[in-house]
């Protein structure tokens, strides 16, 4: 067995995920007892290069190409295809990002096989490997084993793996080039520049306090409710990506994956399930509470402090009771 | 224009989910279904593109009998035609199967366009569109938010990036899109379209049939709750109590009033 992982970066900087997924490239290659190769796609990419060989890896492989400069899921395709023919790996660690969840699946199908995402666990036991994943928006856990032939293609899922704690060596890990042929046709898509829709005029990402709202709202009209608490607490609203598509508060407050990443020391989470894309927005929280008629909602499962119950019933009271121990 | 939409069933979003023989399976016993919340996006953006640009949408879902229901709707909606490819297996489903085997109806066809929901909330693969287009030898995009236009055989559609940055993409037709949630308004089914949809066609085949082989690469040896990674303090009684508990913790533990 050999592993080799991908790791992505964008604008000459790290994709965050890019070191938790080398992690769990680590972590799986000491389970199995083998070598631990990453691989870097780009252009002009050698100095990202060789900081990647200073962080625990056997080996750098470096596919070099000026139709890498920017991302494509056909030039990323063509390329990973290439360099696995050269390097035969045995078990392909990507990052879940945006880029992955665009061509990771489409390239293990043209090598007809299956791909394995948001992968928050792996085990090995008589040298079978089971992966666990979470389905229904992180209500449940499931253990998953290939059926197909290796390679076996999996992504790791963001934060599963802890790469901030990953601190370079004095060793440098050998690097080596691998040549691939991209023709400019083979790319049939041309992609625009990166744009924001708005200057956001909120920065969520300062603030001490948040209370965020979710879907279990249900209605613009109840969005006072949670203003409200937010007042009392003296914290800044907040919400659930639904919240925002629907209108009920502007874009500019969303937390999560396609919105803003949150550290207070308080975030409350009212009517909020508790998915990935949520909680890699707000789970560095000091503390985090939920109020949840759900028991079972994921977000349970990262809460300091729980109130099972009707947010209808309990944010008003939640309201009542701080603003009455401010007043003392 | 052709036009072509994927649907899924999906147990409705709120359902509690019960395992059945020591987790080895999904009790399907209790639950209910409904469309999957991104592939209802993906319909209204297929029927607007229909309303735009005239021609037809075909709607095209893989999964059990059961799954006739969000055929029905679609076609309530304004969809022209639709097929279902009967599959037993609800959970014990990987989307490289599914794919193939929209992939062995869909190039029977000639698709101008092919629309996905960007997932689908029960299995959260995120993967049969982007399979789909490797299959079907089409240009794709991923988590497209907006159709920008369409003019002279190619299509601009503007995709979402991470942290609340965007790209707008040009690619030949046919292309295929996966549309993330949130991006229109669906609309409701009128009466007169409930009237109309019995006397629209649906084919039906079978899975086995098509020739997908093999119907799973990847087996789920077990389903179980999440464990947890926190210890939570719950704070029980009314509402009030509940609310008094945790405005004290907030106080005196969390240190925040
Ligand atoms: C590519 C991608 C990017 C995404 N980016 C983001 C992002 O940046 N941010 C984000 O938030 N999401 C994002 N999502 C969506 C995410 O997957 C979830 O769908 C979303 O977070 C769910 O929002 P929610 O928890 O408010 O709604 P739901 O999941 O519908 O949860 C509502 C909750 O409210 C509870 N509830 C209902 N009524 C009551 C009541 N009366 N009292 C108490 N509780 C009640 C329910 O039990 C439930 O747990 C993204 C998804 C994808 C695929």
């Amino acid at each position: 067995m050999s592993v080799l992982v991908v790791a992505e970066h964008h604008g000459g900087k790290w994709h965050k995920m890019s070191w938790d997924t080398l992690v769990a490239g680590q972590t799986v290659a000491a389970l199995l007892k083998t070598e631990l190769s990453a691989l870097i796609l780009g252009a002009q990419i050698e100095p990202l290069a060789a900081e990647l060989a200073t962080h625990r890896v056997d080996r750098v492989f470096v596919a070099e190409h000026e139709l890498l400069s920017e991302y494509s899921s056909d030039g990323y395709t063509i390329a990973i295809q290439q360099v696995i023919g050269r390097v035969s790996p045995d078990l392909i660690l990507f990052p879940h990002s945006y880029f992955v969840r665009d061509y990771g699946p489409k390239l293990a199908a043209r090598l007809n096989r299956s791909f394995l995402n948001d992968v928050i666990d792996i085990n090995v036991k008589e040298n079978c490997i089971r992966f666990t994943r979470q389905l229904f928006q992180g209500k449940i856990n499931a253990d998953v084993t290939f059926s197909d032939d290796l390679p076996h293609f999996i992504s790791i899922q963001s934060g599963a793996y802890r790469g901030d704690t990953l601190e370079p060596t004095g060793n440098f890990a050998p690097v080596e080039k691998i040549d691939v042929t991209i023709d400019p046709t083979d790319i049939r898509t041309r992609y625009g520049e990166w744009f924001r829709e708005s200057k956001s005029k909120v920065d969520l990402s300062s603030a001490e306090i948040i209370v965020s709202v979710g879907r279990g709202i249900k209605d613009p009209k109840h969005i006072p409710i949670a203003k409200g608490l937010a007042e009392a607490l003296g914290g800044e609203l907040a919400a659930s990506r639904p919240v925002c598509d629907n209108g009920w508060l502007p874009l500019e407050r969303q937390v999560g994956s396609s919105g803003q990443t949150v550290s207070p020391k308080l975030y409350l989470a009212i009517g909020i399930s508790g998915a990935i894309q949520h909680v890699v927005g707000m789970k560095g929280a000091e503390k985090i509470a939920a109020i949840n008629q759900d028991a079972g909602a994921p977000i349970f499962e990262i809460a300091d402090y729980g109130i099972i119950g009707d947010l209808f019933e309990v944010v008003p009271a939640l309201t009542e009771a701080i603003l009455a121990i401010k007043e003392d | 224009m052709n036009i072509f939409v994927c649907l899924k069933q999906t147990p409705a979003r709120d359902s509690v989910i019960r395992f059945a023989d020591h987790g080895k399976r999904i009790d399907e016993s209790g639950l209910t279904y409904e469309l999957n919340e991104p592939d209802a996006f993906a319909l209204e953006e297929g029927i607007r593109l229909k309303e735009e640009n005239g021609g037809k949408v075909v709607v095209v879902s893989v999964g059990p009998e059961r799954a006739i229901a969000v055929i029905r709707e679609a076609l309530a909606k304004g969809a022209d035609r639709g097929i279902l490819i009967e599959n037993d297996e609800s959970f014990q489903v990987d989307a490289f199967a599914i794919a193939k085997a929209l992939a062995a109806v869909l190039s029977e066809e000639s698709p101008d366009i092919v629309l996905t929901g960007l997932q689908a909330d029960d299995l959260g693969f995120g993967q049969t569109g982007v399979i789909l287009a490797e299959l079907l030898n089409l240009p794709h995009a991923s988590i497209v938010v907006k159709i920008v236009e369409i003019s002279d055989g190619s299509i601009r559609v503007r995709k979402e990036l991470e942290s609340g940055w965007f790209q707008n993409i040009d690619m030949p037709l046919p292309a295929l899109l996966t549309i993330q949630s949130g991006t229109n308004k669906p609309r409701y089914a009128t009466l007169m379209g409930i009237k109309k949809a019995k006397t629209k066609p649906v084919e039906y085949y079978s899975i086995r049939d098509l020739g997908v082989e093999p119907l799973r690469s990847q087996t789920i040896e077990n389903f179980y709750a999440p464990p947890k990674t926190k210890e939570t303090q719950f704070f029980e009684g009314s509402s009030r109590e509940a609310a008094d508990k945790l405005a004290e913790k907030l106080k005196f533990e969390a240190r925040i009033l």
